[in-house]
């Protein structure tokens, strides 16, 4: 388990401020729920966890050690989209994150270890409720389907950290639903350490135990790239109450506002 | 009535319509060589169908007098093997170097360049430096080829592996995989359909630049078989050669189709519907 610790840290892309003195502690197991305004900064803030993007000042500490600067197994993601090989059926898209480690020059397995990996496999998939679909292909599956396979297929890894893109933006209302229980339960079951970008408020409340507002604190009307966002609400959200969350709606809608002006 | 752009025709009425202008082409063929043929029996510039099948009888059905090989078969061989040959040279060299290029971005720097460079010359214009090299073998026909359309498959290759989403290739990097596991378990399973649609499209190509190089240093071939005979008008062989090779590079095209359906499932229902 593993506490990641952000301190001072400022991400520029040329003049353009995009973050600014961001600090941030969370400790192993909580669930983070970010949310804010597009181009707030959020989506750079999960690329900089993920290794994508470097900081420009500033740390991130994974246990007191800097992040390493490339996506690897220790943070799993899930995208809004393309999260799964469209070649390999369902069962081998899990398969792969365990057949990566057996076979470091081909990346695949044979014979009783690829029987135990499948069996693994299978049981992953069984868990997200992908047991009847292990021979399909990515293609045949609904959109809710796909993102239970790009979940089963960083569970594999055991991943310390989570970090999950707008995961269910694109999936109908009665399907979201399911797939928030589904992560809830995966949750409490493995004590991860989940991120997850949101646009709905209402889902960051439901679902997180912390939940993080990214927004700018100070606004350049002629230089809207002159300051840069930070964590402007930090809730932990058993303690919330509607008046909270009207007052971050406020908040979020107002910036908008002035952002369109 | 519907609109026309909604109107669609049924498989049958499909394939009529596809065959009428191949019907039209022929009818109106029949008709000129007939006119011709009854002004001056003897004219070579439009011989009858019947012409035609004797002289191809002849060429595929009876020994030739001076080598005793069947010309017809000898020449169709000799060109598909060096069309064989060339193509499947070109997908080799274009499928290593096209992902390196596409997923390396060291390599894509240091190459590139290069790459685009050699694209920009006209293979026939180095013709000349293949013969003097490799001298007028089978080795230069198959090189004219090779680096005829191996500079397009090269950065056809290369764009398809950088369209592939960056969120597969971070996902995989997410579930352990170093460099090389990236190249061989998501990368080239992907792009080899696509390098077999690339490979459609530059067949035409590949034999344009088989032709010529048949067309100027040859001793059998279905390309130095036209030219040759292209001296005498003998223009009941030139054209059922044409149709010859009009038939073979469908045939290939359709061989490729064929192949990428049945190797790679996946991308059928991937696209919604078979290409």
């Amino acid at each position: 388990m593993k506490t990641i610790e952000i301190k001072h840290l400022w991400k520029e892309y040329g003049d353009n401020i995009v973050l600014e003195n961001l600090n941030l502690t969370v400790k192993a197991g909580e669930f983070v729920t970010l949310v804010g305004t597009s181009g707030c900064g959020k989506t750079t803030f999960l690329k900089l966890l993920l290794g994508i993007e470097t900081v420009t000042r500033g740390k991130i500490l994974l246990d007191n050690e800097p992040l390493v600067d490339e996506p690897d197994a220790t943070r799993g993601i899930v995208f809004q989209r393309y999260s799964s090989f469209p070649h390999l059926n369902v069962v081998e898209n899990v398969m792969l994150g365990e057949e990566f480690e057996t076979s470091l020059l081909f990346g695949r397995s044979f014979g009783k270890k690829r029987q135990a990996i499948r069996d693994r496999a299978i049981k992953i998939l069984k868990r997200v409720g992908l047991g009847d679909a292990i021979d399909k292909y990515p293609s045949e599956l609904s959109g809710g389907m796909q993102q239970r396979l790009a979940i089963a297929q960083a569970l594999i890894k055991n991943p310390s950290v989570l970090l999950l893109d707008e995961p269910f933006g694109a999936l109908d209302p009665g399907i979201r639903a399911d797939m928030h229980e589904l992560i809830l339960d995966i949750w409490k079951e493995t004590k991860l350490t989940i991120f997850m970008i949101t646009h709905d408020l209402k889902e960051g409340f439901h679902l997180g135990t912390r939940l993080l507002v990214f927004d700018k604190r100070r606004h350049d009307p002629d230089q809207p790239n002159r300051y840069g966002a930070t964590i402007t609400y930090d809730i932990p959200v058993e303690k919330t109450d509607n008046e909270t969350l009207d007052e971050i709606t406020d908040s979020i809608n107002s910036n908008k506002q002035e952002a369109t002006l | 009535m519907k609109r026309l752009i909604n109107q669609h025709p049924r498989r049958l009425g499909k394939i009529l319509l596809g065959l009428i202008p191949f019907l039209l082409i022929l009818g109106i063929y029949l008709f000129a060589s007939n006119e011709r043929l009854e002004i001056n029996p003897n004219d070579k510039l439009m011989p009858a169908f019947s012409t035609m099948a004797e002289s191809m009888y002849r060429m595929a059905f009876e020994p030739s007098k001076r080598s005793g090989e069947y010309l017809f078969w000898t020449d169709t061989s000799s060109s598909l093997k060096r069309l064989g040959l060339g193509v499947a040279i070109s997908a080799f060299i274009s499928l290593v170097i096209g992902i390196f290029l596409g997923i390396i971005p060291k390599i894509r720097a240091g190459v590139a360049p290069l790459v685009t460079a050699v694209s920009l010359i006209p293979p026939l214009a180095i013709l000349p430096i293949l013969f003097i090299i490799f001298g007028l073998g089978e080795v230069s026909k198959v090189m004219l080829i090779v680096l005829g359309i191996t500079p397009f498959l090269i950065r056809d290759t290369q764009l398809r592996v950088m369209e592939l989403p960056e969120e597969q290739i971070i996902k995989a990097q997410t579930l352990g995989a170093n460099s090389w596991q990236v190249i061989t378990r998501i990368v080239l399973p992907q792009i080899l359909p696509k390098l077999i649609d690339a490979l459609r499209l530059s067949l035409g190509s590949a034999w344009l630049f088989l032709i010529a190089a048949e067309a100027i240093s040859s001793t059998s071939g279905l390309g130095y078989r036209i030219f040759l005979v292209r001296r005498y008008l003998s223009m009941d062989v030139i054209l059922p050669y044409v149709v010859w090779i009009a038939v073979l590079a469908f045939a290939a095209d359709y061989l490729l189709r064929r192949l990428s359906q049945s190797a790679f499932p996946w991308q059928i229902t991937a696209s919604g519907e078979a290409k």
